[in-house]
């Protein structure tokens, strides 16, 4: 079966999604996501996902689901590299991914996750939705 | 071929004169907008065309295909006639008047017979009307293509987006958000965001005359957007009325970062880039100045 790789970088976890997520894919996404959060103690998670054209309800629904069991074990979820179509689709489904953040590409979202876990040696900020920069 | 036919075919040289006649001494012709020598040219084409399908035996049914060619011919001529900018009764008068040129050559044909008189006459009335039927509904349609241009061509100018600071970009919203001209706003929007790189985008709803809860919820919508992008949104311009129009409505934008004016939007977006603009240090220029 076919996996999506998922590299580990530090505290952080690094998936980058190369191919249209089909459920399966997704579902088995999921699963190894949580088992390697769990393995390693990660931090963060962070998901790239430019490369993805096409998307449905049910992975809106994964990534969220990714996010609050990540949560749930301790890391953030920073979801990166969006494309305008895929944005455009998930607010017209009424999908806004409560509780994942977005940046705008991988470096973006390393600052974000380093932000929001405190691993920048900075203060956190106060407001959680205030981006990192 | 019945005796109106006939007639068209002998005399169509004095029909046209006639009808030239009559249109060159209307007081709404408008020679700013066509010459004569080119209505002389168009009306002689279209009663060409109809002597032609006349001549087939058909006086009544229109959509026969013998009138194809004159329906083709009139078409074209209101639909140019649209775009130019003549009002429809001036079109519609046009093929009128037509019918009181042919009408005058029958009446002096058939003047001792005023039975057949009657009746060519009320066939060459039924005829002309569809065909000036014909006229309005083509005049109508080409109006329809010139406003459905403009109005693409409005939507697509009135939503630039603006690159106000390295990494902010501003959306000035000009003219009531309807879900066709939202869709506009967030592909230019989030095309600039991906082009640009930019963090922060403002939106500025200060053009937007009134804002109901249709209005507030594709806001909502192009927030979200750009938020699932990982960019931050800012509405800004967001007046008196508009700030009672919202809270009567019972519209929550607490998630939304907003302001009032689109300099505190700027100088929140560049509080949140952890920019600073100062004004200079006065106390140097002023021995200077001095």
């Amino acid at each position: 079966m076919e996996r999506i790789p998922i590299l580990k970088m530090g505290p952080f976890l690094l998936v980058t999604i190369q191919v249209d997520l089909y459920d399966r894919l997704a579902l088995g996404l999921e699963q190894d996501l949580v088992n390697m959060v769990s393995k390693t103690g990660a931090r963060g998670v962070l998901i790239e996902i430019s490369a993805v054209s096409i998307v449905d309800s049910f992975m809106g629904r994964i990534i969220g689901n990714i996010a609050s069991m990540s949560r749930i074990m301790g890391a953030e979820t920073v979801v990166v590299g969006m494309q305008p179509a895929v944005a455009i689709t998930l607010v017209e489904l009424g999908i806004t991914l409560q509780g994942v953040h977005t940046a705008l590409d991988v470096e973006k979202g390393m600052d974000l996750l380093l932000n929001k876990t405190g691993l920048d040696q900075l203060q956190k900020q106060e407001e959680p939705d205030e981006p990192a920069e | 071929m019945n005796i109106t036919a006939q007639l068209i075919q002998r005399l169509k040289k004095t029909i046209l004169d006639n009808w030239m006649g009559t249109q060159l001494s209307d007081q709404s012709l408008r020679f700013d907008l066509i010459s004569e020598e080119e209505l002389r040219k168009q009306s002689e084409e279209l009663l060409n065309g109809l002597a032609r399908a006349m001549a087939s035996g058909n006086a009544d049914n229109i959509y026969a295909v013998e009138y194809e060619p004159v329906t083709e011919i009139l078409a074209d001529i209101s639909t140019t006639r649209a775009r130019q900018g003549f009002s429809p009764r001036e079109t519609v008068l046009y093929v009128l008047s037509l019918k009181q040129a042919i009408a005058d050559i029958l009446e002096q044909q058939l003047a001792d017979q005023p039975e057949q008189l009657y009746r060519e006459v009320m066939a060459l009335n039924r005829l002309l009307d569809s065909l000036s039927i014909i006229t309005f509904e083509t005049f109508i349609k080409g109006r329809e293509e010139v406003i459905l241009r403009q109005t693409d061509e409005i939507s697509e100018i009135s939503t630039p987006v603006i690159r106000v600071w390295e990494g902010i970009l501003a959306l000035p919203i000009i003219g009531t958000l309807d879900s066709g001209r939202t869709q506009v706003v967030m592909e230019n929007l989030l095309q600039e965001i991906v082009n640009t790189g930019s963090t922060i985008a403002i939106l500025d709803i200060s053009g937007v005359p009134t804002v109901d809860s249709l209005v507030a919820q594709h806001l909502i919508k192009t927030v979200s957007a750009t938020r699932l992008m990982g960019a931050e949104c800012i509405i800004s311009g967001i007046r008196a009325e508009i700030a009672q129009a919202i809270v009567h409505l019972g519209i929550d934008l607490s998630s939304i970062k907003t302001r009032a004016t689109l300099a505190g939007a700027l100088q929140l977006a560049f509080s949140m880039s952890k920019l600073e603009v100062r004004a200079q240090d006065r106390t140097t220029n002023f021995g200077l100045k001095r």
